[in-house]
């Protein structure tokens, strides 16, 4: 990769220790992902927020990197471990540290929007935009679904950017990527979101390429683009899918396919608390939310996770009580994966309708998972 | 044996002994590291600690926070001493990045299953190469 000169003297440190931290990693990625040279970005999404995720190493890093550096450009950040307006069950440690690591990165220039779906809280660029997402989820359905360009960012390279503004060129920032060699022919029936989810999941561990094709899915509503694509974000290396296109190579996603997705992630038949919001609940799903429990009560704990800015309107609108009078508890800032609220000394199992949530909840917090789509669990466990 | 033409993507050198795996690692998910150890009891290299080794998989899965934990393996100082990927990714090369942890990846056309297990190896990233089975 060639760095231009002043790309190179930051490199070598004359700009201070941040800017040479920065650039080592754009340059290891820009290796990694075979780029020429590095390009300006709009917008960096970063992750490694929630104390459960980057830990002590993490929270020291980030404490004196953010004593010299600066965001270069708009910079939003994913969700962190708790919500602090209830702080219940959460123990003092982690809400120091929590703390922490929230200020370094409000120090740096954060806009303190702790989501997973930036693509919902804020003002979208045009389609064609040079971005970096970090959050999985939110690099899937922006490249696929928003026309915007990003790869499949780690935390610290898209950290690298918002500091440096720059990004290298490759991968799914060029237009070869973005045409997908292999294809995902489905005769599955997508009747609910958590379909979806089971083959965002099957086709992430699938195909090893940066994109993929789904020859069977013509459009989908917000819910269930949700649902695929963070899935397809958790299991595999996949940063976007395309609406068919001209792959010749085929894998096919059947009853079969999907049911093994279930018997790896899905352990538990029943468990005491129930959890929406990985990715973070938007406005359609509390609505429908709303719809499917309407003068219900929930007959399990059942927390829901959104943004702060997202609750902010559900309440203006209504929606936001109409939820609760159901008995279900709002969560901000947060989300249901390596939640502190959610933890195997408090419960057995999990349900959820989420499948990056069922892979979080079992693989890092050691939990058995309910996978139950939206509908079926507000039939089953409202009254 | 030397595997020569390997891609360089952190700098440096580090030797160990092979741990080899065919799977791919989810770094946040399924490694502790505060004891440098693969905690996924699906994965191949469950239980195996990655400390001093050189650590050889395929690319990385799932969370983009996967840096942080290669970071963090450093930190409490069970880093592997280098790293051999078929593709390197960006969680790998940006979490070694930081933690300075050397990077290859294999040219093309030869296996990950060329390097075999529990094998003295020493990664010359500079050099874009593998020196493997040395004494």
């Amino acid at each position: 990769m060639e760095l231009a000169r002043d790309e190179e003297k930051a490199l070598e440190g004359n700009c201070g220790e941040v800017l040479a931290t920065a650039y080592r990693i754009l340059v290891a990625i820009g290796e990694a992902t075979g780029a020429k040279k590095l390009v300006p970005v709009k917008w960096a999404h970063v992750s490694g927020v929630n104390y459960n995720t980057i830990g002590d190493g993490g929270m020291r890093f980030l404490e004196k990197f953010s004593t010299s550096a600066k965001f270069a450009v708009k910079t939003t950040i994913n969700p962190m471990g708790y919500d602090r307006s209830k702080p219940e069950g959460i123990p003092q440690n982690f809400q120091e540290r929590q703390e922490n690591i929230a200020s370094s990165y409000e120090r740096m220039g954060a806009k303190p929007s702790f989501t997973c779906t930036p693509y919902e809280v804020f003002d979208l660029p045009q389609k064609g935009t040079v971005v970096s997402f970090a959050e999985s989820n939110a690099a899937v359905f922006s490249n696929s679904l928003l026309g915007l360009k990003t790869n499949k960012e780690s935390a610290l390279s898209a950290l690298a950017s918002s500091v440096t503004g720059k990004t290298p060129l490759s991968d799914l920032r060029l237009e070869q990527a973005r045409n997908p060699k292999i294809a995902i022919e489905s005769d599955f029936d997508f009747r609910t979101e958590l379909g979806y989810g089971l083959l965002g999941y099957f086709a992430g561990k699938a195909v090893k390429d940066s994109c993929v094709a789904l020859n069977s899915v013509n459009k989908l509503d917000t819910i269930q683009a949700k649902a695929l694509c963070a899935a397809m974000g958790t299991s595999g290396t996949c940063g976007m899918f395309t609406f068919g296109g001209k792959a010749k190579e085929k894998i096919s996603f059947g009853k079969k396919e999907a049911q093994a997705v279930m018997d790896e992630l899905s352990t538990a038949d029943d468990a005491d608390i129930i959890t929406l919001g990985s990715p973070q609940l938007g406005i359609n799903e509390l609505k429908l939310l709303a719809k499917l429990t309407e003068t219900k009560k929930f007959t399990r704990r059942c927390i829901v996770f959104c943004s702060r800015t997202i609750y902010n309107s559900a309440v203006k609108i209504g929606l936001a009580g109409k939820i609760e009078n159901s008995g279900a508890d709002f969560r901000c800032d947060s989300c249901t994966c390596l939640t502190p609220y959610v933890t195997k000394d408090r419960y057995d199992a999990v349900i959820t309708n989420s499948v990056k949530g069922a892979y979080y909840l079992y693989k890092s917090n050691k939990l058995k998972v309910a996978l139950k789509d939206i509908k079926t669990i507000a039939e089953e466990y409202t009254q | 044996v030397i595997i020569s033409n390997c891609r360089r993507i952190v700098g440096g050198t580090g030797e160990g002994k092979t741990l080899v795996t065919s799977q791919p690692i989810n770094f946040l998910a399924t490694v502790n590291a505060k004891a440098g150890t693969i905690t996924d009891p699906l994965h191949e290299l469950y239980c195996k600690s990655v400390k001093g080794s050189v650590l050889v998989f395929p690319h990385t899965i799932g969370s983009s926070v996967g840096a942080y934990a290669i970071y963090s393996l450093k930190e409490y100082g069970n880093a592997p001493s280098a790293v051999v990927c078929s593709k390197a990714d960006i969680t790998t090369a940006s979490g070694c990045a930081l933690a300075n942890i050397p990077v290859v990846d294999l040219p093309n056309g030869i296996p990950l299953s060329s390097l075999k297990q529990g094998l003295k190896a020493r990664v010359e990233a500079d050099a874009r190469r593998i020196v493997v089975g040395f004494s």
